[in-house]
Order: structure tokens, then C-alpha cells, then sequence
């Protein structure tokens, strides 16, 4: 069973359209779950308190949200620390612009099988995980800005 | 006889396939082994010793990025 899912996992990394596992967001901002996020381009990062990385993927997500909000991008960013406490002190120092739901389980990082931390994933407007990020890399934010643009793009034409 | 101990071996070899399938921690579940104090080289004094301990007794030195004679003498 493990198997499988590492091997979706997996297959998720590589093929193009692969639809984006459902699960409950459980904040007030967001609709009840993902699949009604349907017609939003979706950024999905998983992180934790713990994370070296994610320290400087969050004002990254910040200017996403401030960028690229009103263009039709939600960002939904997964906490997984399994201690609500430390994703708070974490909030603390760097506050964030964008819904953060908690998965002290591991239940939605489980269905993702993330192959790293943090992970980001995004989801187009048909709810397909069309790139995914293993890690944050200062370096690529371009290439991040790049793929969201993209999708936008794709949504605003469907619209057409 | 034998074809009940060829069943029960074939019985537990069949449990040892999935033996290893769940090992390990998940990135997402690392948490407490993420932090600084659990790395292996977080204590410099402690490395430290633990150096000269091991070239001390070996009557090494070298492997562990120490340069020396490997005569014990140091």
C-alpha cells in the first residue's frame, strides 16, 4: 500500500496532470475544501516550524499573496508540526498574509507522500497538480512567479 | 513431517516480506529530529573528545579529518 503511494507520489512529480488529492480547509477565509477551490490557480505549500527553508519561503508567499491574490491565486499554506504551539511562535515572527491550515496528523501531507519539506505543489484552475517543488530554493522564485503567471494566463483565456 | 515445516517456513517468510516496508520517518514527521541539538556534530566539545579518545586508543589518527603519523605518539 506504501509502495503505491510513494509510487503516485512519484508519478505526481512527473506527469503533468494529476488531480490534487481533496481535503478539508478548516479556516474561515477558504471554502470548505480544496475541490471547491475549483477556478482559483492554488498554491499548496506544506511546512512546519521546523524547517530551515521555509523561513524564507514565507515572505516569498507573502508577496505572492499580495501580487497575485486579486488575480485569481490562492495560497494555502499546511502547517505539519505536530505541536500547534511551535507553528504559532513561528507565526509570531513571520506573519502570514495567507490561510494556514494545521495538519498535527500528518493526514493531508500523508495523502500528498511528500517527497521533502517544505514541498509546494501547484493546482491549475481544473484542480491538477501541474508543478511541484521539493524544497525552497531563493534562486528559483523567478521560475515560481513564472509557472504561477502561466496558469493565470490559462485561466483568464478559459474564461474568453 | 516435512511438508508442515516446508509450510511454516514458507509461512514466515511470507511475514517477512512486508518487514521493512514502514521503517523510517516521513519528511513531513521529523520535527523533534529536525532540530539543531540532534544533529551529530552539534556538540563541538563533545566531538572534540570523542576525537581524541578515539585517536588516543587506536593508536590513529586520520579518518575523522585529523592529520598525523598514525605512530600513536600524539
Amino acid at each position: 500500500m506504501r509502495i503505491f503511494a510513494s509510487l503516485f507520489a512519484l508519478f505526481s512529480l512527473c506527469a503533468s496532470a494529476v488531480t490534487a488529492p481533496n481535503f478539508v480547509l478548516a479556516h474561515p477565509q477558504l471554502p470548505g475544501s480544496l475541490q471547491d477551490l475549483q477556478g482559483k490557480v492554488v498554491y499548496l505549500d506544506f511546512w512546519a516550524s521546523w524547517c530551515k527553508p521555509c523561513v524564507n519561503s514565507f515572505p516569498f508567499m507573502n508577496q505572492l499573496q499580495q501580487d497575485y491574490a486579486a488575480k485569481g491565486l490562492v495560497i494555502v499554506a499546511v502547517n505539519v508540526d505536530a505541536n500547534q504551539a511551535d507553528a504559532d511562535q513561528f507565526l509570531k515572527q513571520l506573519p502570514a498574509t495567507f490561510p494556514v491550515v494545521f495538519d498535527p496528523q500528518g493526514e493531508i501531507a500523508g495523502k500528498y507522500q511528500l517527497p521533502g519539506m517544505p514541498t509546494s505543489y501547484l493546482i491549475d484552475t481544473q484542480g491538477n497538480i501541474r508543478f511541484a517543488h521539493k524544497g525552497f530554493l531563493q534562486s528559483k522564485q523567478a521560475d515560481y512567479r513564472r509557472e504561477i503567471e502561466t496558469l493565470l494566463a490559462e485561466e483568464s483565456s478559459d474564461a474568453q | 513431517m516435512r511438508s508442515k515445516l516446508q509450510k511454516l517456513a514458507l509461512a514466515l517468510l511470507i511475514a517477512q516480506l512486508g518487514g521493512c516496508a514502514s521503517l523510517g520517518v516521513q519528511p513531513w514527521e521529523r520535527d523533534l529530529l529536525a532540530k539543531d541539538e540532534m544533529a551529530l556534530d552539534a556538540e563541538g566539545v563533545d566531538i572534540g573528545l570523542d576525537d581524541h579518545i578515539y585517536f588516543s586508543k587506536e593508536a590513529t589518527s586520520g579518518g575523522r579529518s585529523f592529520a598525523g603519523g598514525g605512530c600513536g605518539c600524539n
